[in-house]
């Protein structure tokens, strides 16, 4: 049989020149990712406009490769950032080091950074990829598709309110 | 010599015709291969469920131009411990009699333009058949020197492969067409091309020897599944391993030049060359052609590769008997009837 196996393997080739190609064009198309996917950080704001991240760097130590760098400040009347004692003068994230493992997003006692859904994060210079806190606090301006949330997030509802 | 003398004599054609002639056909040729590589990777795509390039310019059209200037701007870098003579000399001997192979293929019947007569070929040998052996012989040269020269392992490998399987298959090729040769009683492609407008096409009378041709071309041109001299899994990349750049372009475009000069005997041989209803014969040249490279990439596709002692099991225990008795068989219908 071994002459009309190989024939038939020549019929499955040609007869999938006329399906259509399966592949997602990525730069069109960009596919939706999940609603719990690790992106690029945001910080976080309360509603009245103060800062959420008090500068406790407990972030930064439990970053398992290093790439947050906190430097902390006194909130004084005068100048008041924070809603806690200090602030984070300095706030930086070295993207290409981070790994996405949202670690830091654990360690927050104060919900200040999450994990964003931005993916695109390629830069042409590495200090690009230094993010700083007003590029953290600012609103992302890529819109990233996200699967439908009833679909494809966690079904354990205590945690679908966090994700 | 006088069958060294390129340019047919009978047709009174002055030099400077040939020599026009021969620089539009080696465009085509070179313009062939460019776009043969883009139709390669599209056809090939779309039976893998992708699309292909099609990122360059409108549905991927100038993709070959994209990556012939990527090649021209990558530094000719140079192995250390390679002999340099015959490092350069490899990549051009082999681009060399790939070019110099198409100018016997005729593609046409011959046109009178402004008194003058223009041959539908660059030149007419009486011997044009054995002239494309010989110059695919003397290519191979060009794939060991380049292979042994680069001194690497996988180099030397890989041309070594190159040099078993192009002179067993060479065996099989060659007998393959002798049933043509003794059908047409001549060696000149022209003859052979006439004598099938007058008669039948020889694939119907030599279908074995189609197939044969069509099989032994494939490892000729070391296209998959016999493409065991560039095994990438194995080999990295066989005899081309230390290329870079435009070198290694020369060595790719040498590799599909074979395969449409192979795919132009194949039409030629066997399939009427340029002769068709209707069409003027360039056309149909072109169309055959076209249909024969498709089948190429086809087998490309659908085929994985053979193992080595697949490979030489195939070539001498099946095709060179098959092509012997092909061979013997057309001779002794050929005298009887």
């Amino acid at each position: 049989m071994q002459p009309f196996g190989t024939l038939k393997g020549f019929g499955v080739t040609f007869k999938h020149i006329f399906k259509q190609p399966i592949t997602q064009q990525y730069p069109e198309y960009k596919r939706p990712v999940y609603p719990r996917f690790r992106g690029r950080h945001r910080l976080h704001k309360h509603a009245n406009g103060l800062e959420k991240c008090v500068g406790c760097s407990l972030c930064a130590a439990a970053c398992p490769s290093d790439c947050i760098r906190v430097v902390a400040a006194e909130n004084t009347p005068e100048h008041r950032v924070s809603a806690g004692e200090r602030y984070a003068r300095i706030y930086e994230i070295n993207l290409s080091r981070c790994i996405f493992c949202g670690y830091c997003e654990l360690a927050c006692p104060f919900d200040a950074i999450t994990l964003g859904n931005e993916f695109e994060l390629s830069e042409y210079s590495r200090d690009d990829l230094i993010y700083t806190k007003d590029m953290l606090l600012a609103e992302p301006i890529k819109r990233i598709p996200v699967q439908d949330a009833d679909l494809y997030d966690t079904p354990i509802p205590a945690y679908k309110s966090s994700s | 010599m006088s069958w060294l003398v390129v340019g047919s004599g009978s047709s009174g054609e002055p030099w400077w015709i040939s020599l026009i002639k021969a620089v539009i056909v080696i465009n085509l040729v070179l313009f062939g291969f460019a776009y043969l590589t883009l139709i390669e990777r599209k056809v090939m795509g779309r039976m893998q469920l992708r699309y292909g390039p099609n990122r360059v310019g409108p549905f991927g059209t100038l993709q070959p131009i994209a990556d012939l200037v990527k090649l021209i701007r990558k530094e000719s870098f140079f192995p250390a411990a390679a002999i340099d003579v015959l490092y350069i000399l490899g990549p051009f001997l082999a681009a060399f009699t790939a070019m110099t192979t198409f100018s016997v293929i005729p593609w046409g019947p011959g046109w009178t333009i402004g008194g003058y007569e223009v041959t539908g070929y660059v030149a007419d040998v009486p011997i044009a058949l054995l002239l494309i052996f010989a110059i695919g012989s003397l290519g191979i040269y060009g794939f060991i020197i380049g292979g042994w020269a680069s001194d690497s392992k996988f180099a030397l490998l890989g041309s070594m492969r190159t040099c078993a399987q192009l002179v067993s298959y060479e065996v099989s090729l060659a007998l393959s067409v002798l049933g043509v040769v003794i059908m047409a009683k001549s060696l000149s492609l022209v003859d052979i091309v006439a004598a099938q407008g007058a008669d039948i096409w020889y694939v119907i009378p030599q279908i074995v020897g189609f197939g044969i041709f069509i099989l032994a071309g494939t490892a000729e041109t070391a296209r998959a599944p016999f493409d065991l001299p560039e095994a990438e899994q194995e080999l990295v990349a066989g005899y081309h391993t230390e290329y870079g750049g435009m070198r290694f372009g020369l060595y790719s475009m040498s590799e599909y030049i074979n395969l449409i000069t192979l795919s132009g005997l194949a039409v030629t041989l066997f399939l009427g060359g340029w002769h068709g209803p209707w069409l003027p014969g360039p056309v149909w040249f072109v169309i055959k052609l076209a249909v024969i490279l498709f089948v190429f990439i086809w087998m490309r596709t659908t085929l994985p590769r053979l193992r080595y002692d697949q490979l030489m099991r195939f070539g001498w225990k099946v095709l060179l008997p098959l092509a012997t008795v092909n061979a013997v068989v057309t001779a002794i219908l050929v005298v009887w009837i």
